[in-house]
């Protein structure tokens, strides 16, 4: 019993670990790559085709490319930038790749459902784009954002399953190894509810913190 | 103050190009309140939207005193939009931001520190009469108090204009005339040139000093209201002011007038229109004493725009022995518009 709960609870940790790193860095490059998608597209603040073009098709490449695969395209990447391609920590590097077109493609849709007519407005009182997206854009989009992440949060955690192709742990490896490997149904059904519950509690969360947001809204 | 010359804007979509604005003159002289009529589609938020370069004129030239806006470099037209006050019929204010917070919007952006905000805010606040609601947010406020908002913020940076983009076709009757007023009573006590949008004949009438109609892209007349309201040229024109002066009777109308006094044969009806002073002359009892007819009035219509009265009377008249016709004549020597129905 006790190993069974040490087993759970580095699972469990793992997981997290991978989950809220990636959701940070996700987060950290995929907010303002949003940003850069809505802003350089036709009729926006800094239109610019050559420019939108590219990270669009960036964005699209990678958000086609099965997460399985991710893993093991990335690994020479991986090494180079974390010194080891195996392990939690090098996992962190495909989940994050994974999330930031998916993170950036959410921010875009929130910001582009700004009212037109509040961008006008601040252009008409002389504002520059910088100041249209931090005063306006921004702001106004917040709790749609934070709903965003809180969707990629969930995927991660879906994501991260796959960790164990490249020995980053995590509930999901666990359930593989031993749940399915090793026949250990009671360790499968544990993994289960943990992944269940961090979903809720993950949903939840970020129900409030967008509430909170779009307070007086 | 504002001089367009030659102004003409193209839409390029992918149905097609559109002709927004064509060849359009428009002066507009310093503090006038100037408004602009025309049917949905004509080219009125074009026209207003190519006076701070929210759209790009395709060709033509738009000064505001004395400044080129057409060629202005992107930093100096920053600036100067800082001038240009604007308010839209959405009133467009951040949800995210307060009463206070959206105010003190436009005085960030120009840069002022946080104690001069707070001043000029309180101030404005108090100008558009919404102290008490400096806390709110726009959900919590009605239309009439977020136009309120939307003027706070326009005049923010002390704008020498003021664009107004169908002000108040969001707004109930009554709240559209306390906006009015309340533009007004600014363009008074501030000095400030306004160019108001609207469909409305209504609210020129209330504000304006002079106008233009704006019909298929094109400026069809211009020039100060009474002028226009005096002697309108154009159809538009007399379509649009025959919304408020009833100067064509509407069939329904006619039909109940006719029907009213079928059973007065030997009668006539006129349909007298003045404009100006005539009134003072005491015309009904003119008739009764000097041509002995009896005048029954059928419909009357009387208002007045910058103290000066118009309407629109329809009588019947009744006498003997041609005295109808003489007296009809002698209304007509009056310089009174006058129509036998
Ligand atoms: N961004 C745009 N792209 C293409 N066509 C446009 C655009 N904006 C306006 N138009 C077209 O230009 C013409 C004039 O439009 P505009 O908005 O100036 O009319 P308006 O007089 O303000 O009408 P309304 O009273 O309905 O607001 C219309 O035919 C409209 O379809
Ligand atoms: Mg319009």
């Amino acid at each position: 019993m006790n190993g069974t709960m040490n087993l759970l609870l580095v699972s469990t940790w793992q997981t997290v670990y991978m989950v809220f790193i990636s959701v940070v860095i996700a987060s950290i490059i995929g907010i303002p790559l949003g940003i850069l998608l809505m802003i350089t597209d036709k009729g926006q603040i800094c239109k610019n085709q050559i420019v939108n073009a590219i990270l669009g098709f960036a964005v699209n490449i990678f958000r086609s490319i099965p997460f399985v695969i991710l893993l093991i395209v990335l690994i020479p990447f991986t090494r180079f930038l974390v010194g080891t391609s195996i392990g939690t920590t090098a996992a962190i590097v495909p989940l994050s790749i994974a999330a930031i077109p998916f993170m950036g493609r959410l921010t875009e849709t929130s910001l582009r459902e700004v009212d037109r007519g509040l961008i006008e407005a601040a252009q008409s009182m002389g504002a520059s784009p910088i100041q249209i997206i931090t005063k306006v854009l921004i702001p106004e989009a917040l709790p749609s954002i934070a709903s965003g992440v809180t969707i990629m949060t969930i995927n991660l955690v879906g994501y991260s399953t796959m960790a164990g192709v490249i020995g980053g742990g995590g509930l999901g490896d666990l359930s593989v190894r031993y749940g399915y490997q090793r026949f250990m149904p009671d360790i499968m059904l544990y993994t289960v509810l943990i992944l269940l519950a961090m979903v809720q509690l993950i949903q939840m969360l970020g129900d409030f913190v967008a509430k909170q947001l779009s307070k007086n809204r | 103050m504002i001089s367009i010359k030659n102004l003409t804007k193209v839409y390029h979509s992918d149905s097609g190009d559109v002709m927004a604005l064509e060849g359009v003159n428009l002066h507009i002289r310093k503090g006038e309140i100037f408004g602009v009529i025309g049917l949905s589609g004509a080219g009125k938020s074009t026209l207003l939207r190519c006076i701070n370069m929210l759209e790009k004129p395709t060709s033509g030239s738009v000064e505001i005193d004395g400044v080129e806006m057409t060629s202005l470099a992107p930093g100096d037209l920053k600036e100067m939009r800082k001038k240009i006050g604007m308010i839209f019929q959405h009133f467009n204010l951040l949800n995210y931001r307060n009463v206070r917070g959206n105010v003190a919007f436009p005085l960030e952006i120009a840069g002022l520190d946080k104690k001069a905000i707070n001043q000029k805010v309180e101030r404005l606040l108090e100008l558009v009469g919404l102290s008490d609601k400096a806390e709110s947010f726009p959900s919590q406020l009605s239309g009439g108090q977020k136009q309120r908002v939307g003027i706070a913020r326009a005049l923010a940076n002390d704008p020498k204009v003021l664009l107004c983009d169908e002000a108040t076709s969001a707004l109930d009757p009554q709240t559209t005339l306390s906006i009015l007023n309340l533009l007004k009573d600014i363009n008074k006590k501030l000095g400030i040139t306004m160019v108001i949008i609207t469909h409305e004949m209504n609210v020129i009438k209330h504000i304006c000093d002079s106008m233009a109609v704006i019909e298929n892209s094109r400026v069809v007349e211009q020039g100060p209201l009474l002028e226009i309201f005096a002697n309108p040229k154009t159809d538009t024109a007399k379509k649009f002011l025959n919304s408020i002066t009833m100067s064509e009777l509407p069939e329904e109308l006619k039909d109940r007038i006719r029907s009213f006094s079928s059973y007065h044969m030997d009668g006539k009806i006129v349909k007298i229109g003045f404009f100006g002073n005539v009134t003072a002359e005491p015309i009904i009892s003119t008739l009764v004493k000097k041509f002995d007819v009896d005048a029954n009035i059928l419909f009357g219509n009387v208002d007045h725009i910058q103290g000066t009265p118009y309407g629109t009377l329809v009588l019947e008249l009744r006498g003997n022995n041609g005295s109808v016709d003489r007296a009809i004549e002698h209304l007509k020597n009056l310089g009174l518009k006058l129509e036998v129905i």
